[in-house]
């Protein structure tokens, strides 16, 4: 700030510079002359995950790695004192490629020679999702459909995105709680802002804590400065999953934040204003858990004063085909096929079909069916081997739709949740190329490593699926 | 023997592995002392055939500073170590690596200054 102040002459105004910077909704930073980092803003720091401390004095190239900074670097190029517009793509510390729009310019100080340079990026995300939105007439976001159920929700989601409220997103596993939070963030006013998600669920207590709330370096043994989702998140939307699986400590700190939005870093004395809107998602009964004194009460309220519930796709008939068409084409485009629909008898069994893994499981399925297929249409042959085998279905009839909860308990009474259908789907896959793992991944539609860290999880391993032994080899 | 392999920009780790032109590959003999150093020079950036050079090398480890999840989890398929959003020279960060202390996030540039 010292340099800055001298070099930028703004001695006056440099105490709240820093300030004025941090509620700006794009990424900005002040680079030297020898293009070292001076400044950089709140929503830089949430675009790039450095803390500005860090990277106070090294090289933008090296925070911001924009992909002309090594081609043809803008404040090289702009040394006329030419200001210059560029799009591109920058690689953040949570190894995201994020498309860009930057914008340089020189700083002039009194004498009319330049003493630095302004970087301002603007993240493009929201432009190509807003264009998404454009072209399909049943869509809002990435969200698809045409049942009154949905319409419901397209109908609410501008409403509910005006409003600062936190909002609770209740649904069964795959039904597109994430796509909603995402909808509702891009249709806010927060929109140009971050987008965070946090997921409860995967990690243990203590890192729960740090992660979303922050550290400061030493707040426990080995622990280094770490920004935490709110900081992150500032002045955008906050989207967690998963957050039944809060233990009671943190739903009490949760709690606070609402109460005072203000937070204090594990380790630190320094508390911040959190300017954040709070998604939660849930595949539970929160309302069972409050009664049951496993979710707090007052957090349960100011959670659910707006909820969505998300109906499972068994509910959501009308939209079974258009979903069908829909993922039909984006695998067939992604994986250059010539795919024009589905045979007869194949159609019949996925619109008959109940899919416990709602939306999830169905996008599986059809990219299943798409990596397999050798001809123009899907067969009945192409589905996975769990479909066209005579196995027990979850009851479609039922006019009392079960909660969540009730529902991923009725699934698991049977034998027969997402998780096991995953692990059969995986399994006929890895069957299906002989063992050969890169194969099976095709077939499935996921990446090599998506398909590994699923066969860890569930535990399967070549040798417990019974190939042929000459092939049962891994690739 | 153990080979590493990091991606250059000059003296210091590349910023972004898919734009990097430049790799050092050491191979560390025994005690952890480079028994090898080479320098392969690539035509254009390409991070397929980076991810190619690291596996055609057998390479344990690489050193880099951002890459893309989609190249990160790939190589960490292949049993490769990635330590990556490193920022500094690359002697640093090899020293650091063979000190066992090289971590994925460390900057290392202050410490070329002092």
């Amino acid at each position: 700030m010292r340099y800055l102040s001298r070099s930028l002459q703004m001695q006056d105004l440099s105490i709240n510079l820093v300030a004025v910077l941090d509620e700006m909704p794009i990424g900005v930073c002040l680079v030297s002359k020898e293009r070292r980092i001076v400044l950089m803003n709140r929503a830089l720091e949430a675009m790039t995950g450095f803390l500005r401390a860090d990277c106070t004095g090294l090289p933008c190239s090296h925070i911001l790695r924009l992909n002309h900074c090594f081609d043809n670097c803008p404040v090289k190029r702009m040394e006329g004192g030419q200001r210059c517009v560029l799009e591109g793509d920058i690689i953040n510390q949570d190894n995201q490629k994020l498309p860009v729009r930057m914008t340089f310019a020189p700083l002039i100080d009194g004498t009319g020679r330049i003493s630095g340079y302004i970087e301002t990026l603007e993240d493009l995300r929201q432009v190509s999702n807003f264009d998404l939105a454009r072209i399909n007439p049943f869509s809002l976001g990435r969200l698809i459909g045409r049942s009154p159920q949905m319409g419901k929700i397209f109908q609410s989601l501008p409403v509910i995105a005006q409003s600062e409220m936190p909002v609770l997103i209740t649904g069964q596993i795959g039904t597109g709680k994430y796509l909603v939070a995402e909808a509702i963030h891009h249709a806010s006013s927060r929109a140009k802002n971050p987008f965070v998600i946090f997921r409860c669920g995967a990690l243990p207590e203590f890192l729960v804590e740090s992660e979303l709330f922050g550290v400061e370096k030493g707040g426990f043994a080995g622990a280094d400065n770490k920004p935490g989702k709110f900081r992150l998140a500032q002045n955008g939307t906050l989207y967690i999953t998963e957050i039944g699986d809060l233990t009671p400590s943190l739903q009490a700190k949760l709690l606070n934040w609402l109460d005072e939005k203000i937070i204090y870093p594990l380790g630190s004395s320094k508390s911040f204003h959190a300017d954040v809107r709070i998604i939660a998602g849930t595949t539970r009964d929160l309302s069972q858990m409050a009664k049951e004194a496993t979710f707090r009460n007052e957090l349960y309220f100011r959670l659910n004063a707006v909820s969505l519930h998300l109906p499972p796709l068994k509910e959501r008939v009308e939209d079974l085909r258009l979903l069908v068409d829909h993922f039909l084409h984006a695998s067939a485009s992604l994986l250059n096929k010539k795919i024009t629909g589905f045979s007869d008898p194949c159609l019949k069994r996925l619109l008959e079909y109940d899919y416990p893994g709602n939306i999830l499981e169905l996008r599986h399925i059809v990219e299943y069916a798409v990596s397999l297929s050798q001809a123009e249409r899907i067969e009945l042959g192409d589905l996975p081997a769990y479909l066209t085998e005579n196995l027990p279905c979850l009851d479609a009839k039922s006019p009392n739709s079960p909660s969540p909860r009730e529902s991923d308990a009725l699934s698991a009474d049977r034998g027969f949740d997402w998780s096991t259908i995953e692990r059969k789907m995986i399994i006929d896959a890895l069957m299906k190329a002989k063992g050969r793992r890169s194969e099976a991944a095709q077939l499935l539609g996921w990446g090599r490593s998506t398909l590994w860290r699923k066969m860890r999880h569930y535990g399967i391993t070549c040798e417990s699926v019974q190939v042929n032994e000459k092939s049962s080899h891994c690739a | 023997m153990k080979k590493v392999l990091i991606v250059l920009d000059g003296n210091d780790i590349a910023p972004r592995f898919d734009l990097s032109l430049e790799l050092l590959i050491v191979s560390l003999g025994k005690g952890g002392k480079p028994a090898r150093k080479r320098d392969l020079v690539l035509a254009r950036p390409s991070v397929e055939e980076l991810c190619r050079v690291v596996s055609a090398e057998n390479a344990h480890t690489v050193i880099c500073g951002g890459i893309e999840k989609e190249y990160l989890q790939y190589l960490e398929w292949k049993n490769v170590e990635v330590i990556h959003s490193v920022i500094g020279p690359a002697e640093v960060a090899l020293r650091r690596f063979r000190k066992g202390s090289l971590k994925s996030r460390d900057i290392l540039l202050k410490e070329r200054k002092a």
